[in-house]
């Protein structure tokens, strides 16, 4: 669980405002794309790198698409939000072995209850938009944080954006 | 002395093996505390009439020297034996009635030690020459049982009366709880007002730094004394709440992966599901006779407010709304909840009948309002205010009378005292996250942090026990 945080917080602090730029491959081109509609990098997968149907393989394929950001107090699907879904959508339909959880969290501005049902607004958001994507709902486990696990811990408006968000964790 | 039990006790405790995995081990209720009637000066019979105004009660001197003991004698309540366990007693009532703000007490640390005859029959010259309007006198006395009698008088100065005068018989682990008593009695005596005093409070103790924060289940007496963690912290704990016979606790926790409501009873240290559902359940709350729970609960990312017996069984779901309904607290007499909904676009509290009907807006105020609380007199709710800030705030049952009582950065989830007096709630710190539990009156002035061993939250403060 640490190690899944500490990746979140890694990307999310490196990357917050870069939600739609693309990750270059790192070392060989990408093999060849199995489904025809694929534009994105596709991760190169070598013996000694991350393991398919593991958080560091999910985010070094998609980057900071990992996570969804949201307006405070809102839910809806943003363009920027739904190109990183796609993003990730095309990495669960390569990898259809893949089953992941979707975690919901508020800023701390909320009150503790209320922040919890609206964690679980945004991560079902999230997820209804997968599912419209055509990942198998089967795949989504939810669950809301509220406010209770912020990733930026500042008081202050660029930390609250980055707590406001559905972070997808691939589920070992 | 005259002494006549009215109460026979069974000291049976049952002893269960904690199952789930972040319960420490259970703790007990203890038991009720047994009232005994105390001899005193029956000539003219106690005084009636009582202070009303509050500015007035504030001012009144309250001497309140050590307790005597007939015999000084050991004692498991104090290693020093019976007559230093009355120092302590009267250390505590002491100690009650200053930190809430009542009254001028003044304590056995700087007052004459008056012998055990003067118990009943007052030194008034000495007192009345210390500026003191009242006196507190009283006395400890261990029995062969090893139960401790503990008697308390209280003695108007001025008219060498006695206004009011009660016993009790605890065992010596429970001495406390008879200072809690002897303080519940002054107050209500000289106020008029309900007590509070001999009430518990749970509540979530919070380590470690904000983005690992650590959250178990604790409880504690009123006054912060006889702490004890209830769960291991493992899982995060949240939101806790006593039902009104103590008997049970009902609380969220992550302990299987999911925020889920669970009721913990305590004595025995075995917790259950509040309903049999995948779907996650938050923000539990006992109705006034602890027969019904409330809980919220997540379909399809939608939260509602659902009621189910507390012994278990079906679930009626009270709203259906589109936006996010949570919380609800009962009015006292059971027929109206408010709760709070985000229909109208923010959150904002609603009273409904306590079917689910006659569903009615009741903030208009500006500002968000959010975690609402019934008084339990009936008369008032409490709610924290989101108007950028969070600050605790009350109002009339039909939203009128708003009325701010805190200014900190953020004051979140007020809880009332048994009495409906004061109200407790939590204080976060901008950025670092730290948080701590205070409580303020209804006049707003007396605010004061309560003393937690660790960082603390959610506080739920209980009724007075049996």
């Amino acid at each position: 669980m640490n190690t899944k945080i500490a990746t979140i917080l890694l990307l999310a602090s490196a990357t917050t405002l870069a939600a739609c730029s693309k990750k270059a491959p790192e070392q060989l081109p990408p093999p060849p794309a199995e489904t025809a509609q694929t534009t994105q990098p596709t991760p190169q997968v070598q013996p000694t790198g991350p393991q398919v149907g593991s958080q560091q393989h999910f985010a070094a394929a998609v980057g900071s698409s990992t996570t969804v950001y949201f307006d405070t107090d809102r839910y809806n699907i943003d363009s920027q939000d739904a190109a990183a879904l796609q993003a990730q959508a095309q990495y669960f339909a390569r990898y259809p072995q893949v089953t992941f959880t979707i975690e919901g969290h508020a800023d701390e501005r909320g009150t503790r209850e209320y922040n919890l049902a609206l964690g679980e607004r945004r991560a079902d958001s999230a997820k209804n938009f997968l599912v419209s994507l055509g990942v198998d709902p089967n795949r989504i486990s939810v669950v809301s944080y509220g406010k209770e696990r912020p990733v930026a811990l500042a008081s202050n408006e660029s930390a609250w954006a980055q707590n406001r968000r559905a972070a997808s964790v691939i589920i070992n | 002395m005259t002494k006549k039990l009215l109460l026979l006790l069974s000291a049976a405790l049952i002893a269960a093996p904690a199952t789930a995995q972040d319960l420490g081990a259970p703790i007990g209720e203890g038991q009720p505390v047994e009232s005994i009637a105390v001899e005193g000066d029956d000539a003219d019979g106690p005084l009636r009439g009582t202070v009303t105004d509050e500015s007035a009660w504030s001012d009144i001197g309250i001497a309140i020297p050590a307790f005597a003991t007939d015999r000084e004698r050991p004692t498991p309540a104090n290693a020093d034996g019976t007559g230093a366990l009355g120092r302590e007693v009267a250390r505590v009532i002491t100690a009650n009635l200053r930190n809430n703000g009542l009254f001028k007490p003044v304590g056995p640390d700087s007052l004459p030690q008056p012998s055990f005859t003067q118990i009943t029959a007052p030194a008034f010259s000495t007192w009345s020459g210390r500026s003191a309007e009242m006196l507190v006198h009283g006395y400890v006395r261990a029995r062969d049982d090893g139960k401790l009698v503990v008697g308390c008088y209280l003695y108007d100065v001025a008219l060498q009366d006695e206004l009011v005068r009660e016993g009790w018989v605890v065992g010596p682990a429970d001495w406390r709880r008879a200072a809690h008593k002897c303080s519940d009695l002054i107050f209500a005596r000289l106020t008029g007002e309900s007590p509070f005093f001999d009430s518990r409070i749970a509540y979530i103790a919070e380590t470690g730094p904000k983005d690992r924060r650590v959250k178990r289940l604790a409880v504690m007496d009123s006054d912060g004394a006889n702490h004890r963690f209830l769960t291991l912290g493992s899982a995060t704990a949240l939101t806790p709440r006593y039902s009104p016979d103590y008997s049970n606790i009902l609380y969220l926790s992550y302990v299987d992966g999911n925020p889920r409501i669970y009721v913990y009873d305590i004595g025995s240290g075995k917790q259950t599901l509040v309903t049999e559902n995948r779907n996650p359940t938050i923000a539990p709350r006992w109705s006034p006779d602890g027969q019904s729970i409330l809980y919220s609960m997540a379909v399809a990312g939608n939260t509602d407010i659902y009621r189910v017996p507390a012994t278990g069984g079906q679930s009626v779901r009270l709203t259906s709304n589109p936006g996010i309904d949570v919380g609800g607290s009962y009015s006292p007499d059971g027929r109206k909840i408010v709760f709070e909904s985000d229909r109208s676009g923010s959150q904002q509290c609603y009273v409904m009948d306590a079917d689910g009907s006659n569903q009615k807006r009741i903030s208009f105020f500006g500002g968000r309002c959010a975690t609402p609380e019934w008084s339990p007199r009936g008369d008032q709710i409490a709610f924290t205010r989101i108007a950028g800030d969070f600050n605790v705030a009350v109002m009339n049952t039909g939203g009128g009378n708003m009325r701010v009582l805190t200014r900190g950065w953020q004051d979140e989830a007020p809880t009332w005292a048994p009495n409906g007096r004061i109200i407790q709630f939590f204080r976060t710190e901008k950025n670092t996250g730290r948080s701590g539990i205070w409580q303020v009156d209804l006049t707003g002035e007396n605010e004061r942090r309560l003393p937690t061993p660790v960082d603390a939250s959610d506080p739920a403060w209980g009724p007075i026990r049996p």
